[in-house]
């Protein structure tokens, strides 16, 4: 009786940590199948879509006039809207972190309100601010500057949906860092403004980097607010996934797939420098920080 | 100024300078931007009056387009809920070629434009299209259907759950499972029990995150929903239709009930957060 264990036949050793193989193995094949559906197989479709006539007609579509001024005004939008969420993030950063103040906790909360208001009510909220029938607005229009259905409009669209960007990246990095180095630096007889510059800026550069990526990947293909307050004005307020919207409606579809294809890269590439900047400095950045 | 914002706003007096210019930067953006335009869209309602906005969101057409944004965002955000543990754990726990394309590859729905991710789909779920077609062999239509507008939401709200849970299945000591197998529990058991608890309220924080995203949710559905009246309209599509009628109050009307409804939505979802940390100890 007693050798029946001795004699049991020997099961491959598992660590008590892990699931069996085979639920791994499924649940590795479950992961890429639905990656694959979800994430791939779009962005592929998007590509043969575009290419289905060649790269050259492709290309030939992105230099007619319509679509050369789209991705000029959204350059344009862009290269407004993340300077400025950069220089907001910053201060917002050195406030939150550097200093004890009422009320932090509420404004960080405003802060985030962004991102639970839908994009189409942001624009809706930018019309009624600013639109003709307001108060600011109509005296802004009687006085030559429009706001909605023109540039301004769209940068205050894609400034509000972005809004959180860097700020929330820059938030955690700062106060993880203290101020320690900056009282050092005024100790030594620097300036706010030098300290600032050489002393803070240097430590946060890279999450500083990580949040403009994902600020502007986001300002540049915004749909719904910038939809609502730009009146898509054809080659003058559309702005690239706009001008895809209308390419798409029109049965454009090689001018709509390769502005899409066009996008899809820029997307691919801010994937690739926020995977490298995640491997390379994975402790001065709030998104890979906590692993350390 | 900046004396007075210090004696005023400061808990404790600092030795760095510039507390009233970043202040006052960061106050005046989030006004202009942010703030300023909130409380036109809230006043504006207040100008049309309770009554009035209540009768314009008291119809069939807007009642539907609410209730399908936000049943078909609750469906989609409970998909990204499962997928989005099974995803972080996959990922974090198991060691595997192409793990780190796959871990890229789960933050392309907050890279790629909505609009572009709105026309793939559309193309590759149209009854002629790459799956589409997989699918009329079944007689099951997706595109221009409630499936397409379920398929969209999936994607943009795929990273949120996957990317609050990944850092917390991270800090996990490992001791906890070895202590829970030595006692005698099962591998199923100590993931059931010890485990899943730990990562609850992160779960759920990425589940909130993506059901507000999906309930606000307009370039990608719309492309892909067909944007029937009473059938596959959903509510940001309504605000839409009534601001190019230029009949703002009804837009605005839209607006707060969607606001309205999703706040009471996070109200309860924090509610169960704070219950769920309030379990396993965490506060």
């Amino acid at each position: 009786m007693s050798d029946v264990s001795l004699s049991a036949p020997a099961r491959p050793f598992r660590a008590a940590t892990t699931e069996a193989p085979w639920i791994k193995w499924a649940l590795i094949a479950l992961s890429v199948a639905f990656l694959a559906l979800m994430v791939f197989a779009p962005l592929l479709a998007v590509f043969i879509e575009a290419l289905q006539d060649g790269l050259w007609v492709a290309l030939e579509t992105l230099g007619e006039r319509d679509a050369r001024s789209a991705i000029w005004l959204t350059l344009t939008v862009a290269a407004i809207a993340v300077p400025l969420n950069a220089a907001f993030g910053l201060a917002a950063a050195w406030c939150i972190a550097k200093y004890d103040f009422r009320g932090k906790a509420f404004l960080i909360t405003l802060i985030d309100l962004p991102f639970s208001v839908s994009p189409v009510v942001a624009g809706l909220c930018i019309v009624l601010t600013f639109g003709a029938n307001s108060a600011i607005g109509g005296w802004l229009v009687d006085n030559g500057y429009p706001i909605v259905f023109a540039l301004p409009g769209i940068v205050l669209a894609t400034m509000f949906v972005t809004f959180p960007f860097v700020a929330r990246e820059l938030i955690p990095v700062m106060i993880e860092q203290g101020r320690a180095d900056e009282e050092a630096a005024l100790t030594l007889g620097a300036t706010g403004w030098r300290t600032f510059r050489t002393v803070t800026l240097p430590n946060v550069k890279w999450a500083l980097l990580y949040g403009v990526l994902l600020c502007n990947a986001r300002a540049m293909g915004e749909f719904g607010a910038v939809a609502v307050v730009s009146g898509k004005i054809r080659g003058q307020t559309a702005t690239m996934p706009l001008q895809i919207e209308m390419f798409y409606q029109e049965y454009l579809s090689v001018a709509a797939f390769t502005m899409a294809g066009l996008l899809a890269f820029l997307a691919l590439v801010t994937l690739l420098l926020k995977t490298l900047l995640e491997l390379r400095f994975a402790d001065q950045i709030a998104a890979t920080h906590r692993q350390h | 100024m900046d004396a007075f914002l210090q004696r005023t706003l400061l808990r404790q007096p600092s030795a760095l300078p510039g507390f009233g210019l970043s202040f006052g930067i960061m106050v005046t953006l989030l006004s202009l931007v942010v703030l300023i335009p909130i409380a036109a869209l809230l006043l504006f309602g207040a100008s049309v009056g309770p009554a009035e906005l209540w009768r314009v969101v008291n119809t069939e057409r807007v009642w539907l387009a609410l209730w399908l944004s936000f049943r078909i965002s609750l469906y989609a955000a409970l998909v990204n809920l499962v997928m989005g543990v099974i995803l972080a754990w996959v990922l974090t726990r198991y060691r595997f070629p192409g793990r780190r394309i796959l871990d890229a590859a789960v933050d392309l729905p907050f890279a790629l434009p909505t609009a572009v991710a709105g026309i793939a789909l559309t193309t590759l779920y149209a009854p002629r299209g790459a799956f589409g077609e997989f699918f009329a062999a079944w007689d099951i239509k997706v595109a221009y259907t409630e499936w397409g507008i379920f398929l969209a939401l999936l994607f943009v709200g795929l990273p949120f759950v996957v990317r609050t849970v990944q850092p917390v299945i991270e800090e996990i000591e490992q001791e906890v499972e070895e202590a829970s197998a030595t006692l005698g529990a099962s591998r199923a058991r100590t993931l059931r029990k010890v485990i899943l608890p730990m990562i609850l309220p992160a779960a759920l924080t990425g589940f909130a995150l993506a059901l507000a995203r999906a309930v606000g949710e307009y370039g990608s559905v719309i492309f892909i929903a067909g944007n029937l009246p009473l059938r596959t309209e959903i509510a940001p599509l309504l605000i839409v239709i009534r601001l190019e009628e230029f009949n703002y109050a009804a837009a605005a009307a839209i607006a707060i009930a969607m606001l309205t409804i999703s706040f009471a939505m996070l109200l309860v979802i924090n509610g169960i957060q704070i219950w769920s940390r309030r379990r396993i100890g965490l506060v």
